[in-house]
């Protein structure tokens, strides 16, 4: 088992610069997921530390020791693709045990992880099987018993639902639970799937445009999102952004109105003067909390999306910002009424004209 | 089912395409089994009880060294065809998966081989091989196809070799499995239909070549196949029956071979790589 680390980890491409200044620790038995949108780095970020990718400055670090210039086998990793990447002339047994006969394994020694790992990942009845003659799961599960046999200090795993249909896609997400359980080893798992993150891990390192947005528990990117991008990006539907301006400031104590309303709140002291341009975020599923100190928003509706144990509004403001509601249960709402939503003060994110947030840290 | 009539027309032209080529091997096989005077009188005619005849087989077998030309054209084409395989697909594999400097210089160069046919070199190519004393070997023969068909070779191996997921190559990597490993245990296997086509496509010149045996390896026993056939075509007499039956001799091999390849030729085998 290891922990990894990066400091100060660049890479360029020719004159583009895909990642910049990345610093990060994993900690031992760690599942840490990096999330962003296609093209922010994330994966070049995983195949930096897998030693796929040769880094332009920085240095990584895997159980304390240097790895930059050791190739991908020296390193105590083990990946896992998107596309599976299973050997399609191999049948099951020796795609697993194919990385084994190099890396000096005893023979019965192989064959008994082999076996292992197919008795976990419930292949026994496939050992013989080719690639082409398997399911897009069992693959799957192929490419994950090709890492386990490895016995490798860290798991790598690149988007490796994303080929899977949604009901396949939430058993492996559970089984890869599971499997992080049993095994105690330090994952690091790539995806653009919010849910996914959500769910696996016990840190998500927000990426975008090759710089590390935010790093924290699922729940703390949830509830204090350090700025719009990750505001945005954490939570689905995302969060409703309002234009707003600073009414009065008295020390932390500030005045914000947006859409014709305003709400008072805490935020840190300083960070904000009054006259300045802010934008206030709200969650969709906040936006009919209600409660003591809440602030009506009243708009015209555009759409009404009923799924039974939530509806979704989509209303426009008179102020002409668009925003999604999700109410509890079902709605009389119909398209061309108007709606009334009641947002309580707590739940209202506020973020600078540089997009940071100004709210107090919670932590 | 009904059937388009664009589908009726590609297979008449296949068909006619096919006729075509398969022809002229039918006239020599049915007329090496004819006497002479029927091979004039009836050139289309299918051998009958008067017309059969083996003695063009006996001549060949009699008057020439068929066994040694045969072995000769046999030798260099399979020299010729493992090395521009196994050269052409390392090439293939170091042009398309490596950057170095020079890379594009280097597939130019070698596309450029493509289209230049090196039979304008012949005379240097001679005098070289004068100098290196390879003159009437075998040697010099396979040298020379192996330099042929290595350009072609090359481009069409690089193609699929590019086709083939990277991630393999980089699971590969991660599994510790070393570059040559990659290349012999991974690589090799999910091109053979490439490497079938590309086998294909070099061999039947190589074994049809007259040119540079005529040039390179004229004597001392070294004759190909197409040279010992040459012996019964002279200025004056030719004997036909001993030509045709020398030429579907000749036929066999390369048929033999081409079955042997086209068994991969249709199947892809990267199926179940990925997705």
């Amino acid at each position: 088992m290891a922990d990894v680390s990066l400091h100060g980890v660049a890479k360029s491409f020719g004159a583009t610069e895909i990642l910049r200044d990345i610093n990060l620790s994993v900690d031992d038995g760690e599942f840490v997921v990096f999330v962003g949108p296609s093209g922010c780095g994330k994966s070049t970020l995983l195949r930096i530390i897998a030693g796929l990718e040769s880094v332009s400055g920085g240095e990584i670090r895997i159980d304390k020791k240097r790895v930059n210039e050791l190739p991908p086998a020296d390193r105590k990793i083990a990946m896992v693709f998107q596309s599976y990447a299973l050997y399609p002339h191999m049948n099951v047994y020796k795609n697993m045990a194919f990385g084994l006969k190099f890396a000096k394994t005893h023979k019965a020694e192989a064959d008994r992880r082999v076996r292992q790992a197919a008795e976990i990942l419930k292949l026994t009845p496939l050992l013989d099987r080719k690639p082409r003659e398997l399911s897009g799961g069992q693959r799957q599960r192929v490419a994950i018993g090709r890492a386990i046999v490895r016995n490798p200090s860290v798991f790598l795993f690149d988007e490796p639902l994303s080929n899977l249909d949604a009901a396949l896609r939430v058993n492996t997400r559970l089984e890869i639970a599971k499997l992080h359980r049993d095994l105690g080893a330090t994952m690091i798992y790539v995806t653009h799937d919010q849910v996914e993150a959500m769910t696996l891990a016990s840190k998500i390192v927000v990426l975008n445009q090759g710089r590390i947005e935010q790093v924290g528990a699922p729940l703390e990117l949830y509830r204090s999102p350090r700025n719009l991008f990750v505001a945005g990006f954490i939570g689905s539907p995302r969060m409703n952004f309002i234009k707003g301006q600073v009414l009065r400031a008295e020390g932390s104590n500030v005045t914000i109105g947006f859409a014709g309303t305003e709400a008072t709140l805490d935020v840190r002291p300083g960070s904000v003067n009054p006259g300045d341009h802010v934008t206030v975020g709200i969650r969709p599923e906040h936006m009919e909390a209600g409660g003591a100190e809440s602030t009506s928003l009243r708009g015209t509706i555009d759409a009404v999306e009923q799924l039974g144990e939530s509806s979704y509004v989509y209303m426009r403001l008179a102020s002409g910002d668009d925003v999604i509601v999700r109410a509890p249960g079902e709605t009389e709402a119909t398209p061309g009424g108007t709606y009334t939503a009641h947002v309580p003060t707590r739940a209202l994110h506020i973020f600078d004209a540089a997009g940071l947030s100004v709210l107090p840290d919670q932590s | 089912m009904t059937i388009r009539p664009g589908r009726i027309a590609v297979h008449i032209a296949l068909i006619l395409y096919t006729i075509l080529a398969l022809g002229p091997i039918f006239l020599i096989l049915i007329n090496a089994f004819k006497t002479r005077r029927a091979i004039f009188a009836d050139p289309l005619g299918l051998p009958n009880g008067q017309t059969w005849t083996t003695i063009g087989f006996d001549r060949v077998f009699a008057n020439s060294d068929f066994g040694l030309y045969f072995f000769n054209s046999l030798t260099v084409t399979i020299v010729s065809l493992v090395l521009i395989v196994l050269i052409g697909a390392m090439a293939a594999w170091a042009l398309t998966e490596y950057r170095f400097r020079g890379n594009t210089i280097l597939s130019l160069y070698l596309a450029i081989g493509i289209m230049v046919p090196i039979r304008l070199g012949s005379v240097s190519i001679l005098r070289m091989m004068v100098e290196l004393n390879l003159v009437n070997t075998l040697t010099a023969l396979i040298l020379v196809y192996v330099a042929q068909g290595l350009p072609l070779a090359i481009l069409i191996l690089g193609e699929f070799i590019q086709q083939i997921p990277k991630d393999l190559r980089d699971a590969a990597r991660c599994d510790g499995v070393s570059e040559y490993r990659i290349f012999f245990s991974i690589i090799l296997p999910l091109i053979s239909p490439a490497i079938a086509t590309v086998a294909v496509f070099t061999m039947v010149p190589v074994w049809n070549d007259l040119w540079f045996p005529l040039i390179l390896a004229p004597g001392d026993g070294k004759q190909t196949i197409t040279l010992g056939v040459q012996q019964f075509i002279g200025q004056y007499v030719t004997d036909w029956n001993a030509v045709l039956a020398s030429l579907t001799l000749a036929i066999a091999p390369v048929l033999a071979l081409y079955l042997l390849f086209s068994r991969y030729l249709v199947r892809g085998l990267t199926a179940g790589a990925v997705k």
